[in-house]
């Protein structure tokens, strides 16, 4: 079943993150950071920052980090089971920290299929903000297999 | 080895490479701790199977977050202005991924000297998991 189009368009529900350096160090962990501004609040402030740095992939992390971060695909129908993540970007416009509230504004903004729609691709575009201000875009394709 | 120096970056050089220790149930355990994403295609046998997937497999995410590695150990995060990735082929369990970058253009963008860089991710026996760039700025 193809995906119904009418949901480019689609807004997803705003949520806000705040950023703890409990979670960066997990990140660190499981990622094999080394470099102490990324799990160290110490070494991050001796370091001039004001506080932990979230790495550069961080920001779709915190874009999932909601009860249900498939909720859009789910509205459309999709199976979570056959779902993989065909393309990631991210452009960034300033670095964030633990102590950071971020809230994340999302659309779906394109849908569209290959191969005859054995594989369907969901797009989703989110404004990362602090305070109100941009602080990184984040793009993502999702593919269904049929 | 290259500095990260606009000047003195020539198109076709590489960037120091990030080589990962093999990927384990526990790094996939970790990684849904650490980054929120506790999707059972990444932890739960009994689910990916009933999916006709025979083992689970390693977040696509995993692998940018170590290209990320490579980028950050290279130039200070703050230098990276853009990072895309396309996932290319799933990353199995016991797998070792190889990162790598080159420079591929030499750009003003922003009013700033940038660098693009071809990265890649691939296993130990040159699959590439992950096609990415980024582009950087640089002094």
């Amino acid at each position: 079943m193809l995906i119904d189009k009418k949901h480019i368009g689609m807004k997803v529900p705003q949520h806000s993150v705040h950023l703890t350096a409990w979670q960066l160090k997990w990140f660190a962990k499981a990622t094999g950071e080394k470099n102490p501004i990324y799990f160290d609040e110490e070494a991050a402030k001796k370091a001039g920052l004001p506080g932990v740095l979230a790495p550069p992939t961080f920001f779709f992390c915190m874009d999932m980090d909601k009860e249900h971060p498939f909720d859009y695909l789910e509205t459309m129908g999709c199976d979570l089971g056959k779902m993989l993540h065909g393309e990631q970007s991210f452009v960034y416009h300033k670095p964030v920290y633990s102590g950071d509230t971020l809230t994340f504004d999302g659309e779906i903004t394109d849908i569209y299929d290959k191969k005859n729609g054995a594989l369907q691709f969901v797009v989703k575009d989110v404004k990362v903000r602090r305070m109100g201000e941009l602080v990184c875009d984040v793009h993502s394709v999702m593919v269904i297999r049929g | 080895m290259t500095t990260a120096n606009f000047d003195a970056l020539k198109v076709g050089d590489e960037i120091p490479s990030l080589i990962t220790e093999p990927v384990s149930r526990l790094t996939l355990a970790l990684y849904a701790t650490g980054s929120g994403d506790h999707h059972p295609l990444h932890l739960d046998q009994d689910y990916v199977r009933s999916k006709g997937i025979p083992d689970v497999f390693a977040h696509g995410m995993l692998g940018m977050a170590y290209l990320g590695r490579m980028l950050t150990q290279w130039v200070p995060q703050e230098a990276i202005r853009s990072f895309g990735v396309r996932f290319t082929a799933i990353t199995q369990v016991g797998e070792r991924l190889v990162c790598t970058g080159k420079v591929v253009e030499k750009l003003e963008q922003g009013g700033e000297k940038c660098v693009r860089l071809e990265l890649t991710c691939a296993n130990e026996q040159g699959e590439a998991k992950h096609k990415a760039d980024a582009v950087v700025a640089l002094a």
